[in-house]
């Protein structure tokens, strides 16, 4: 490659993923006007409008019933903050009750709410949780308050908010094993197969169905000397488990056994591992070891990777001219099935109210709008977030607001159907994808998978023995 | 002392001094501000954290009373004991390097040349950039296929290396960035000290006919030693607990391979939340930063004996 092209190609992709940020806001606030007239056309069918959308039974929730409350809200940075943000004026017209928000990094969004709530006094009443990371450790602290009263109370729940509109997924991470929901799912985070179509053209490949065709499609699709790889993904610890999960679940793993025990050093564990290994070592980018997602889009957006798979919300860089070189050329399908199954791993957030919060029924109308149908319709077609109510998905009218490609939805609601947590549901989360992750890095050196796997899990059996203990 | 009202010259000097001793002390409504601010955020935390490191102390979890139990887990922990080797080779090289480069940068910009004063002021640019935002701009360059790091090697020949994208590399890369950004410094305080070195030992010792390097080794070295010395103290223990370069580049990975008892310590505390263990690591930690304090004065003091050995 000619010098100033490639130093032309490294400013671009840097400035470009920084500009991202700023072109995405915008694309969003323009997506989101059309999509609030799209919305309204859709609502005026309806015989109704704005948060009227919620059906006008006799049974309507009393909006008003707590208007002068103020809710404190802690937010993970990201699109359904910004959703949060955006519109909390509405909430407030049609309550009477004021939000006050706070947007803090994911990571640091995390430690805080957990501080927080062990001290038994948090700042906030309203809490943005990450379920594959915190779930269990919620539960078991009992730090959520219950909410399936509230749900079936006609006085505050609209009538199309029932438990059956969220999908299996969402509400197998909203219920405590007693079936209490401890909060109202709000937006899932499927992985899906991104793939560059002009390449597969190029070479006249079959876009993947299995995991065996997907490594012998990207071992066609590589050329080290054009600086071209098959696949990319994430590498790096931690980060590497919600990819390499995918592999795991559709060769039949299963996280935990009847008993509680951790299951990573079995067969399944072991030929998942193997498929990472050589998927990352031989057609991805030399330093895959140090991917994150951003590393990863960067080699995608480039067009130096054929595949990536990971979580359905990178559709906007993707498909903005501004940070992306392939745009038009993305195709999205679900994550190819293995040999013992057709999963995709699935991660999600949900909104919960704090047990310590003095105004519990107040914060759970927050809940509820946020995860209402009018809300939900502008995540989707922001591309900012897919809600985990069926009502939304299989909505025509939201669905043709949706301004990002109709396949990128199509892959969105066939790999609900197929989807299956993607991490186990146990206290010590973090450790696990750490120990587990590093061993999968340490594979990417040349280490043996089965060896590697059998470490990680003699050092991490203990930890998770001792967080059940406890 | 009532019972003495009246006391002569001779006896007075004796009979004050257990006198002062019952005088209410006048100079503690002094103290107290500075006292209480010591005791609240020096030795308050310090006597909590101990106090914390010996109970199994989970968030969310009930606290029970453990004894040595966390500090007797660490040997057995193999990321802990990886991530003292790792804390050590990256400070003694993170020592080293900034400690040759800075001398020799203190030696050139002490010469009078055009420009002195410009390149200077360009010279110690690295060190007042935000960490986290250098960081930031090392992982692009770091990065093997889009990095402007690989394409200047590219230049000269090289094949492409994968900076903090290998396990092998990623240590010596970090200490690259370390390097960069606080070489400046060791330069400001080695200048310092060959600021103040007279010029009469030079102009003997061009009489003697000695060389430029002798001149350094036998003259220069030894009366810059102590600035080495606090050098090498400062960029010491601003080494040993280096987190936010490592931590934005690359999270102690790949794998755990840049993984240092800081960004160990940061995990265990506030991903696993287990601050028991956390703050046994954390006391660890600092006894390690005691004893290297203790070894570099030390071994100034053996410097110093030496010069004054030499000198008599």
């Amino acid at each position: 490659m000619a010098a100033p092209t490639f130093a032309a190609d490294i400013a671009l992709c840097y400035l470009r993923l920084e500009k991202n940020k700023t072109a995405g806001e915008k694309q969003r606030m323009e997506k989101s006007g059309i999509s609030r007239r799209a919305v309204l056309a859709g609502t005026a069918a309806a015989g109704a409008m704005g948060f009227a959308r919620f059906p006008a039974r006799a049974a309507e929730p009393q909006w008003k019933k707590f208007a002068g409350t103020k809710l404190e809200v802690i937010l993970a940075k990201g699109p359904r903050g910004d959703n949060l943000q955006r519109y909390a004026k509405e909430f407030t017209e049609l309550t009477g009750i004021q939000v006050e928000s706070e947007q803090i990094p994911e990571q640091q969004q995390r430690q805080k709410v957990v501080i927080e709530l062990a001290s038994g006094k948090p700042s906030f009443d309203v809490i943005h949780l990450s379920y594959h990371v915190q779930k269990r450790q919620f539960e078991k602290a009992g730090w959520l308050a219950n909410l399936s009263g509230y749900m079936k109370d006609a006085n505050l729940t609209a009538p199309d908010l029932v438990e059956s509109d969220f999908s299996a997924a969402g509400l197998q991470y909203a219920r405590n094993d007693k079936g209490q929901m401890l909060s109202l799912p709000w937006s899932v985070d499927y992985f899906i197969l991104y793939y560059n179509k002009e390449m597969f053209q190029k070479k006249g490949i079959e876009i993947p169905k299995t995991l065996d065709e997907m490594v012998l499609a990207a071992e066609k699709l590589t050329d080290p000397k054009e600086g071209t790889f098959g696949f990319v993904g994430r590498g790096l610890r931690n980060a590497n488990m919600t990819l390499w999960t995918n592999f795991f679940l559709n060769y039949g793993g299963e996280f935990l056994d009847a008993k509680g025990n951790i299951l990573t050093d079995g067969p399944e564990a072991i030929e998942a591992t193997k498929l990472y290994q050589r998927l990352l070592t031989k057609v991805a980018p030399p330093g895959v070891a140090g991917f994150n997602w951003m590393e990863s889009m960067a080699a995608f957006t480039q067009g130096r990777a054929a595949m990536w798979i990971d979580g359905v919300g990178w559709a906007p860089p993707l498909e903005d001219p501004a940070a992306s070189r392939i745009v038009g050329k993305v195709g999205y399908t679900i994550v190819p099935a293995g040999p013992k199954g057709k999963y995709s791993a699935t991660y999600g957030d949900g909104i919960g109210v704090a047990q310590a919060c003095p105004n519990k029924e107040a914060a759970y109308l927050l809940c509820q709008w946020l995860v209402s149908k009018t809300q939900g319709a502008r995540l989707l077609q922001a591309g900012g977030g897919v809600p985990f109510r069926n009502s939304v998905l299989d909505d025509s009218d939201t669905r043709k607001g949706v301004k990002l490609p109709q396949e990128w939805l199509q892959s969105a609601i066939d790999s609900a159907k197929i989807s299956k947590l993607g991490l186990p549901v146990i206290i010590p989360v973090a450790e696990f994808r750490d120990i587990v992750g590093a061993a999968l890095t340490a594979t990417l050196s040349g280490a043996d998978p089965a060896t590697e796997l059998k470490k990680a899990h003699e050092q991490f059996r203990p930890i998770l023995e001792r967080s059940e203990k406890t | 002392m009532t019972a003495l009202p009246h006391v002569g010259p001779a006896t007075a000097e004796a009979g004050a001094a257990p006198e002062r001793e019952w005088r209410p002390p006048s100079y503690w409504p002094f103290v107290i501000p500075a006292l209480v601010v010591v005791l609240a955020v020096i030795v308050f935390p310090w006597a909590f954290t101990i106090w914390m490191s010996l109970n199994e102390w989970k968030v969310g979890s009930p606290t029970t009373f453990v004894g040595l139990a966390n500090y007797l887990r660490l040997p057995k922990d193999p990321r802990f004991v990886e991530a003292v080797a790792h804390t050590l080779v990256y400070t003694a090289l993170s020592v080293l390097l900034p400690l040759v480069f800075g001398t020799f940068a203190a030696v050139v910009f002490h010469m009078n040349f055009l420009g002195r004063g410009v390149l200077r002021a360009i010279f110690i640019m690295p060190m007042m950039a935000t960490p986290v935002a250098i960081a930031l701009i090392w992982t692009m360059m770091f990065h093997p296929q889009l990095g402007v790091l690989n394409y200047l090697l590219s230049l000269v020949g090289l094949p492409p290396q994968l900076w903090v994208f290998h396990p092998s590399t990623v240590i010596p890369s970090l200490v690259l960035v370390e390097t960069w950004q606080w070489t400046p410094l060791v330069m400001l305080i080695v200048l310092g000290g060959i600021a103040a070195i007279p010029a009469e030992p030079y102009e003997s010792a061009q009489l003697d006919g000695a060389s430029l390097w002798q001149m350094f080794r036998y003259i220069t070295l030894p009366l810059i030693a102590p600035f080495l010395f606090i050098a090498a103290m400062i960029r010491m223990i601003d080494a040993v607990k280096s987190f936010d370069i490592i931590f934005a580049i690359t999270q102690g990975g790949p794998g755990s391979a840049s993984e240092t008892i800081n960004l160990y310590l940061y995990s265990v505390a506030f991903t696993y939340y287990d601050l028991g263990y956390g703050s046994a690591i954390a006391v660890i930690l600092f006894l390690l930063i005691v004893a290297l304090a203790a070894l570099l004065l030390h071994l100034r003091r053996r410097a110093q004996w030496t010069e004054t050995g030499g000198g008599a």
